[in-house]
């Protein structure tokens, strides 16, 4: 049954997936209207490039994801009800791809809460712990807060579009053809953005995202890192390019400036962090960041008219949407493979797996090398592309920005190089040296369909790493669309196997060919030192002549980002204590209690306050809670009155 | 030597004035802070002297002159007596930590980019492009008299403020009329005197030479 | 077909030629502290021994501990491939810019940091960790650095920049001597040189490199050596390349090269003179003045920005 059902989203994924693919390389809108819904206000479909795009991201995830689940939930057979898994991750699936199609308001908000109740039943899943419960209520209030605003979004758009009397306006199209005077635009577009960017969990917006991401079941993770949050980004691309489509450059500002501020603070959060879906959740808000980073640059370049430099902003946007919809799905799917096998979240108590999951192991490590943005893997060339398009803002005609764009890429690049070390961190500590909780003899192993699963989704990211200019030739006519320039004519000018966004003198990259150089000096080299090979003795660790080494010893993930965490301590809240039990000798203590904790400081700059001002409105509201019905008569009686009132002035 | 080759060395000896503005930015050591800042005089002099010989004026050679006497020679030979017959601890304590300092700094060079590019783009001379610099040295100096606890290291600040503002009268007009230069030369002589002075007052009621001691002055504590 | 020729004779002069430059730099540092020196060729010898003894491997290394060396030997190789040592016209040029350079070291240390934590020690865990921090910190003045250059030729390939900057002539820009400084700082930084690591000691408290590969042995550790020494080697060709490209050769012909490769071997001799210089007269500093260390390059690499559009 679990087989058939997933199979089946399987091959519904896949087929959305191919039609996306077609839809985003023709170019071509096709548009159908459902006579359900309301009456009057029937549902409006729409295929186009852009959800074409987006299709084919969720599309390619969910597949991927579904085969893995095959496996991933024969697990939880026997603790718990598997169908209502089942039933709301395809419910969740479906929701993903109608926001993606929906061609009005209406439609569009109604899949956007179908996808995000969905999600909340499946963060829910495990539901026995507060934990869970707590941060699933987190995600319930910070979506809604967020629909409204979209809600509010669309409201502004189409009272404009076609007058606030009558409900004609609430289609797409309507919208895409009026004209917006600039500052009811700013409106909608700013709480457009608001809306879209809770759900994306950019900073300020992130606290329910690494909460909420880790307690779901890890295939659920993995799209809604992978996949859901790319459905705000789909959001926020179709408001401002397609249904606003012209805009002053300060928006792009905005969005550089969030999306920056979400990268580095996501990538130091994440580095802080032990428990492995924790850090990859706050991982998710870092890449995030880096896609508004492009997207706002693209902004940037498509207000100052400067349409081939926008094309390659916005190539390096994209490319990272789907870049991370393969690496964070394949890393997430990666940690529900360890969970299953060890049942153990936190990483302090792993190690050595390596040995155990070899597989697992070596599909993780590939993520881990594609998340740091490292050659020859994809997310390195999505990150270089948005370094290609930083170095062009010199022709900017804007001074400041000139001279802010280059701290900018800077600080992409802090981000690129903390990624690293987070990444090396979870990998070693995880994976590598021994295991720092004993016996591990049981762990084994996952099954095929979970190793199939991270195997695809792996061979993806490598392929998107080493033929970019494929992935340029397809998306050609959605950016030419979105940004008003062609990338494909300049970028595969050298052959299919250079990539040079803008000319060959200027830059150029060849994944294949460092991958090819990579494996080529691998065999050469192994194959000269083979000819006469010394022999291989094993023996045990030297260490210095250290002797008596312990597995406590090892560096754990506390220990490993200590470095880091007194350099940028000063951006958390950080609790550190340490006890000593004192013995007869003073150097060589009984006992040594370490504690330390880390908290977000936007909790208690920006929640903490919202959340005392609701309690405390809430409690004063209370006061007009009587329990008598005469009281409640009177309400209803004083506000007919005052409604009347209004009404004939 | 040509134009061109005046603008380029006159550039170079702007960026070398940025830097070492910066290097008192970071600069923890009292005794390298003095030397950093006779560094700025030095090449403020060159500049000068180069700017004479291209725009053929010729009180600027004076003006040249009276820099590296005073402020290579003269004032760092002052604060480097005064922090040694008062004591001071040699490091320099700040109260805003350093890296943030820095960015600060960043920040207010492409910030005085932005207001000096109008009067950049009228200008005519070769040395326009420093104006900007000019202006950025004045505002480093403010920043680490604002930044700064000890009033020595407020003292180098301030007299890195009024480098500044030479470079500026340089750059953007090629000197100020000799008489206002000799007066303001007076000026900050004397000023660093009556410092002196001030300091060893201070010194003698405090006890300390911490600026922040200066709050007890406030009445009703 | 010329430049095929001179693709292979780079990477020939690269393998062959990094051992001799590390003899070169004991050599100096010897004769400056006045002590009798090992010879130009100690490092010949030191990996011919190496690669002819056995391996002693820890009992739970994994395959990432026994694939590392090759891959970070692999991918000094592919970056020899991209400098523009003798000629500016490479073939191979086109496979990766300047930002790629940074990916390609990135990719190795990544590795070796993993190689270090494989075996499951102390001092393993320690050098990644502070491997990887100061890396971090080195990458966005990197960068900045590579962005200055970039911007004044308009270029992110060091084969461009070389050509632009040799083309022009030599101009003293402010923004180029900011950069070049930068470099400097973040090519210490990087080749885990003093002040900022040690590569002579085996001391936990001085140590960062060195920590990560402690359990190294055999023709591991051979290729671990071989590939700092090319990368420190590569870093001075780096160097003169964006900096002093005089002598390197932009015609399409085979004979320019022996005069290029004598201009090669005089800038490296200097520049391994100028290294012995820093390294002698400079002491390792604490880990976490490190910070300030690097903040530095950082803030000189973004002068050179500031000052190219300033004052340029």
């Amino acid at each position: 049954m679990i087989t058939l059902s997933f199979y089946s989203a399987a091959a519904a994924s896949l087929l959305a997936a191919v039609s996306g693919m077609l839809a985003a390389n023709s170019g071509i809108a096709e548009q159908s209207i459902l006579p359900i819904g309301l009456p009057d206000l029937p549902f409006h479909l729409r295929l186009d490039a852009l959800s074409g795009f987006f299709m084919t991201v969720i599309g390619l995830l969910s597949f991927f994801v579904s085969i893995y689940s095959v496996g991933y939930v024969k697990g939880f057979i026997g603790s718990r009800p598997v169908t209502r898994l089942i039933v709301f991750y395809c419910i969740f699936i479906a929701g993903m791809f109608m926001v993606a199609l929906a061609d009005d308001a209406l439609f569009f908000l109604v899949s956007w809460e179908v996808m995000a109740a969905a999600s909340y039943f499946l963060v829910m899943f495990e539901d026995e712990k507060t934990a869970n419960r707590r941060a699933a209520f987190l995600y319930m209030v910070v979506a809604h807060v967020g629909a409204i605003a979209i809600l509010l979004s669309f409201g502004v758009m189409a009272g404009l579009s076609a007058g606030f009397e009558n409900f004609s306006g609430f289609t797409f199209d309507a919208m895409r053809q009026a004209e917006f005077p600039v500052r009811w635009a700013t409106a909608a577009f700013l709480l457009a953005f608001f809306g879209f960017a809770a759900k994306a969990g950019a900073i300020p917006l992130h606290v329910w995202l690494p909460d909420a991401h880790p307690v779901a079941p890890s295939n659920i993770s993995a799209l809604m890192s992978g996949v859901m949050l790319k459905t705000a980004i789909y959001g926020m691309l179709r408001v401002t390019f397609d249904l606003i489509s012209s805009f002053p450059w300060w928006w792009g500002a905005i969005v550089l400036t969030i999306g920056l501020l979400s990268a580095v603070m996501g990538v130091l959060y994440a580095l802080m962090q032990h428990d492995l879906k924790r850090l990859l959740a706050y991982s998710s808000v870092e890449n995030i960041g880096i896609i508004l980073t492009g997207i706002g640059l693209a902004m940037i370049f498509v207000s100052f008219n400067l349409p081939v430099m926008a094309a390659l902003a916005m190539t390096a946007a994209l490319y990272h949407t789907l870049n991370h919809a393969m690496f964070k799905g394949l890393l997430f799917m990666g940690a529900g493979a360890v969970l299953h096998a060890t049942h153990k979240r936190d990483m302090d108590e792993m190690g050595g797996l390596i040995h155990r999951m070899p597989w697992t192991a070596a599909l993780f490590l590939i993520g881990c090398i594609s998340i740091s943005a490292l050659p020859p893997f994809n997310g390195f060339v999505s990150e270089w592309l948005t370094f290609q398009a930083f170095l062009l803002s010199p022709s900017l005609p804007n001074q400041i920005m000139k001279l802010f764009m280059p701290m900018a890429a800077a600080l992409l690049a802090l981000t690129a190089a903390l990624v690293a070390v987070a990444f090396v961190k979870v990998f070693g500590v995880t994976f590598l040296g021994h295991n720092r909780s004993g016996d591990i003899s049981h762990v084994h192993e996952v099954d095929r369909h979970m190793r199939a699963g991270m195997i695809m989704s792996a061979v993806a990211c490598l392929a998107l790493g080493i033929l970019p200019s494929l992935f340029i030739g397809w998306t050609d006519i959605l950016i030419e669309q979105m940004a008003g320039a062609r990338l494909s004519t300049s970028a595969s000018a050298g052959g299919w196997l250079w990539l040079t966004p803008i000319a060959p003198e200027r830059a150029s990259y060849s994944g294949f060919m460092v991958f090819a150089g990579i494996l080529a000096v691998y065999g050469i080299v192994y194959a000269i030192l083979h000819v006469n090979p010394g022999k291989i003795r094993r023996g045990a660790i030297w260490d210095c002549g250290f002797e008596k080494l312990t597995n406590r010893m090892q560096y754990n993930s506390v220990s490993f980002s200590m470095p880091i965490r007194r350099i940028f301590g000063f951006l958390f809240f950080i609790k550190e204590d340490v006890q000593i039990t004192k013995a007869p000798h003073p150097v060589f203590p009984v006992k040594l209690h370490y504690y330390l904790r880390i908290r977000d400081r936007f909790w208690f700059w920006l929640y903490m306050p919202v959340s005392k001002a609701a309690f405390w409105v809430s409690r004063k509201v209370g006061r007009l809670q009587q329990g008598r019905i005469q009281v409640y008569l009177i309400y209803s009686f004083l506000t007919i009155i005052v409604l009347l009132l209004v009404k004939s002035l | 030597m040509d134009l061109q080759t005046a603008a380029q060395i006159n550039s170079f000896l702007a960026a070398f004035v940025l830097l070492t503005a910066f290097g008192m930015l970071a600069q923890k050591r009292i005794y390298s802070l003095i030397h950093l800042f006779a560094w700025q005089g030095f090449f403020l002099s060159i500049n000068t002297a180069i700017v004479a010989y291209v725009a053929g004026k010729h009180h600027l050679y004076i003006s040249s002159v009276l820099t590296l006497s005073l402020k290579v020679i003269a004032l760092p030979y002052i604060l480097h007596i005064l922090v040694v017959k008062l004591k001071i601890r040699k490091e320099v304590e700040t109260m805003v930590n350093i890296p943030t300092t820095m960015l600060i700094g960043i920040a207010l060079v492409i910030f005085s980019y932005y207001l000096t590019a109008p009067v950049t783009e009228l200008s005519r001379l070769i040395t326009r492009s420093t104006i900007a610099v000019a202006l950025a040295t004045v505002m480093i100096g403010l920043l680490m008299m604002i930044t700064r606890k000890k009033a020595v290291t407020q003292i180098i600040g301030f007299l890195a403020m009024e480098n500044g503002l030479f470079f500026a009268a340089t750059s953007a007009t090629y000197g100020m009329p000799l008489v206002v230069e000799l007066g303001v030369a007076l000026d900050v002589l004397i000023a660093a005197f009556i410092f002196g002075i001030f300091f060893f007052h201070i010194h003698t009621t405090f006890d300390s030479l911490d600026v922040e001691q200066m709050t007890r002055l406030k009445e009703g504590d | 077909m010329n430049g095929s020729i001179v693709e292979i004779l780079q990477i020939v002069i690269l393998i062959g030629l990094a051992p001799a430059f590390a003899g070169w730099i004991k050599v100096v540092k010897c004769r400056m502290q006045g002590r009798t020196s090992p010879g130009l060729f100690r490092p010949y010898r030191d990996l011919a021994k190496l690669f002819s003894k056995d391996i002693v491997l820890a009992e739970n290394a994994s395959w990432i501990f026994r694939f590392t060396p090759y891959l970070v030997f692999g991918t000094v190789i592919i970056a020899g491939a991209v400098v523009p040592m003798l000629s500016t016209n490479l073939p191979l040029s086109l496979t990766a810019d300047a930002i790629v350079l940074v990916g390609l070291f990135g990719i190795a240390r990544f590795f070796t940091a993993l190689a270090g934590m494989d075996i499951g020690t102390a001092f393993g865990g320690m050098g990644s960790s502070r491997e990887m921090m100061v890396a971090s910190l080195a990458e966005p003045a990197m960068l900045m650095a590579i962005f200055t250059v970039s911007l004044l030729c308009g270029s992110t390939s060091l084969s461009g920049i070389a050509g632009t900057v040799s083309g022009a002539g030599f101009i003293a820009k402010p923004s180029l001597a900011f950069a070049f400084f930068a470099f400097v700082l973040i090519a210490l930084a990087e080749n885990g040189r003093i002040p900022v690591d040690n590569p002579a000691t085996h001391l936990e408290l001085t140590m960062l490199h060195e920590a990560m590969i402690l359990e190294y042995s055999g023709r591991h550790l051979a290729l671990i050596e071989w590939a700092g020494m090319m990368k420190l080697f590569l870093f001075m060709a780096i160097g003169s390349a964006l900096f002093f490209p005089f002598g390197i050769d932009a015609a399409d012909n085979i004979s320019g090269i022996p005069q290029a490769f004598v201009f090669l071997v005089v800038k490296l001799g200097a520049a391994g003179v100028v290294l012995v210089l820093i390294e002698t007269g400079l002491a390792k500093m604490r880990l976490f003045r490190l910070t300030e260390f690097l903040g530095s390059a950082f803030l000189m690499a973004t002068l050179g920005m500031l000052s190219f559009f300033i004052l340029e």
